[in-house]
């Protein structure tokens, strides 16, 4: 895999398996997966259902932790052999880590603007500077005019950005999407694509995404496919790493 | 940013829905622990009217309220007498159906002495009797008013003052009026029934019998002291006030507060199951918000925060609206509710503590969400 854009990783991980239950009912969702992603690069993990891609995307969210192997988030070597070798995942995950989902999982009593502050407010920013970082994300992400909307009001396009803009709150420096497009027409998926794009070049960040939509593979540097918990081959080079190098 | 009154004020239709709900369960229960101490208070109520020390009654019984007693009418002037004794009257009670306005009425007649011990506590309206016969004294639950005439026995009474409260432990209205009047009334009888005795050659049965007397002490008296002086007549019985009350409470309303007592007790515990539903409920529906809170950063503190301030809110507002409920219509019930101040305390810590361990089985499920559950799988 050609990697040449950052000298560290943002994420490695190396030889990670991850198994559910024992015996008989021992399930292996995970089996013996490296990889490493570098700043500004956007990779894809491609994959049937069941073949690991999204228990792949909790263990680098440390949402889920492995069975075996290692993993390091920025440098730091964060899980070894089965465990954590960190006690406050919680703020790891808010200070390295933003995540966008399918649907885009806004808290539905909050307005746009808080649903972004809430993030900057749980890692310890005062009130008035998150409203006011939360405006200028919206702005950034040309949904400020719909700062004052709760999400029911808002179209899949927008409530998708107001996600992003909340994963982006405290600079994370790794983003991990779920499905980022799965709920947008492609036109807008387009769009969602070239702004996660730009944050990954703007913000030396580097954006990992579960997805199914081949309309939008051509926007990833790499593609990883994954079968039956392993990755199937060496990762694909993207249209967008093309372009990109 | 508060969490629970954002959650709150966004589904504050629903979750006020839900408080009125409560509130009115909690409105229930308060009625009817109002109705239990009304009971107990309605059952003390016309035994502390007379504002006495002690009840003479006949001997070897625990009238005149718990079983029947006659004696003497004279005795009073014995008791009176007695050192110790400040003033002394005598009293009759009987139950009484009559006509009003083409409707029964269900009265607890008490015949007393207007200017001795056994007379209404207080005229909320009108005057007291002051005539020796054909006034009386009603309570206002039996819907008489100033000026009102009824029939009691073969003797129409003029009704010339109003009471509040006076009601036996059956939850009849009293009627007061003068011991002549009440004696004739349980204890003449009917010409014809009169005529049969008279035949027989028994003659007239003595009017002058009364139920209980009652009596007032010097402020350094001993009630027991002139107690035990009473017991030695062997054809009569002391009673306490104290322990008058004792009969009255634990006695003869004991069954039907026992009754209430454990039907409010069940009644508290469906509202603390109710109440610990209602929050698992909501909990349980936010687990996806929850997920997505947790995976964004939030602690359980914050978590527990939302949970537990949502709870207390809850219960606030539905103890609010059950006070509330429970005091517009409490007037409106054909017997008395009494919510003392404590009662109603009590019941708030109570919410307040089931609100505080329901939120604890909402706690536990938010606790054991995985962050995992905000991704798709």
């Amino acid at each position: 895999m050609t990697t040449a854009i950052g000298d560290r990783p943002l994420v490695r991980v190396d030889r990670v398996s991850k198994h559910f239950g024992e015996g008989e009912t021992r399930v292996d969702a995970l089996r013996d997966v490296s990889l490493a992603v570098y700043p500004r690069q956007l990779i894809a993990l491609l994959g049937p259902s069941g073949s690991g891609k999204t228990t792949l995307l909790n263990i680098i969210g440390c949402i889920l932790s492995p069975s075996s192997g290692s993993m390091e988030i920025d440098g730091e070597l964060v899980a070894r052999d089965g465990h954590w070798l960190r006690g406050d995942l919680r703020r790891l995950r808010l200070e390295k880590i933003g995540f966008i989902f399918q649907s885009h999982n806004l808290l539905p009593f909050l307005n746009a603007t808080d649903n972004v502050a809430i993030a900057l407010q749980l890692a310890g920013v005062d009130s008035a500077s998150a409203r006011k970082r939360a405006v200028d994300l919206l702005d950034y992400l040309e949904v400020g005019h719909r700062k004052d909307a709760m999400p029911a009001h808002l179209s899949g396009g927008e409530g998708q950005r107001v996600a992003i803009a909340r994963a982006l709150a405290n600079r994370p420096s790794i983003i991990l999407a779920d499905e980022p497009t799965a709920a947008l027409d492609s036109k807008r998926a387009q769009i969602v694509m070239d702004l996660l794009r730009k944050l990954a070049i703007e913000q030396d960040a580097a954006i990992i995404a579960v997805t199914h939509d081949e309309k939008i593979f051509d926007r990833f540097d790499y593609l990883f496919q994954l079968r039956d918990g392993k990755l199937d081959g060496e990762p694909q080079a993207g249209a967008a790493a093309a372009a990109h190098a | 940013m508060n969490l629970a009154y954002r959650d709150i004020r966004h589904n504050r239709g629903r979750f006020l829905l839900t408080c009125v709900g409560l509130g009115l369960l909690l409105g229930v229960v308060m009625a009817m622990i109002g109705i239990y101490r009304g009971l107990v208070v309605d059952a003390l109520t016309i035994a502390r009217a007379p504002a006495v020390d002690l009840w003479v009654v006949e001997a070897n019984t625990r009238g005149p309220f718990a079983e029947a007693s006659r004696i003497p009418g004279d005795i009073r002037e014995a008791v009176a007498r007695i050192s110790g004794v400040a003033a002394a009257g005598s009293i009759t009670y009987q139950t009484v159906e009559a006509q009003h306005r083409s409707a029964k009425l269900r009265l607890y007649v008490i015949g007393y002495e207007p200017t001795r011990p056994g007379g209404p506590p207080e005229i909320s309206q009108g005057r007291g009797i002051a005539r020796s016969h054909y006034e009386a004294v009603a309570d206002r639950t039996a819907g008489l008013d100033i000026g009102d005439r009824i029939e009691l026995g073969r003797s129409t009474f003029t009704v010339v003052g109003l009471t509040q409260h006076q009601v036996n432990s059956g939850g009849d209205p009293a009627i007061y009026i003068t011991l002549p009047d009440a004696q004739k009334l349980q204890f003449d009888l009917a010409p014809a029934a009169l005529r049969i005795q008279q035949a027989r050659g028994a003659g007239a049965a003595s009017r002058d019998s009364v139920n209980a007397v009652v009596a007032r002490l010097q402020p350094n008296a001993s009630a027991d002291a002139v107690a035990d002086t009473i017991w030695r007549w062997k054809h009569l019985s002391a009673i306490t006030q104290e322990a008058q009350e004792a009969i009255l409470s634990r006695s003869l309303v004991d069954r039907a507060r026992r009754q209430i007592g454990l039907f409010t007790s069940l009644l508290l515990i469906v509202s603390a199951v109710i109440i610990a539903l209602i929050i698992y409920t909501m909990t349980m529906e936010k687990i996806k918000q929850i997920a997505t809170l947790k995976l964004i950063g939030s602690s359980d503190r914050t978590i527990i925060g939302m949970i537990v301030q949502q709870a207390l809110a809850l219960g606030l507002i539905g103890f609010a609206i059950g006070v509330a409920l429970i005091l517009g219509i409490k007037d409106y019930f054909p017997r008395r509710v009494v919510l003392e101040p404590d009662n109603v305390a009590i019941l708030g810590l109570i919410v307040f503590a089931v609100c505080l361990l329901s939120s604890g089985l909402g706690v536990r499920a938010a606790l054991k969400v995985d962050p995992a559950t905000a991704i798709g799988g």
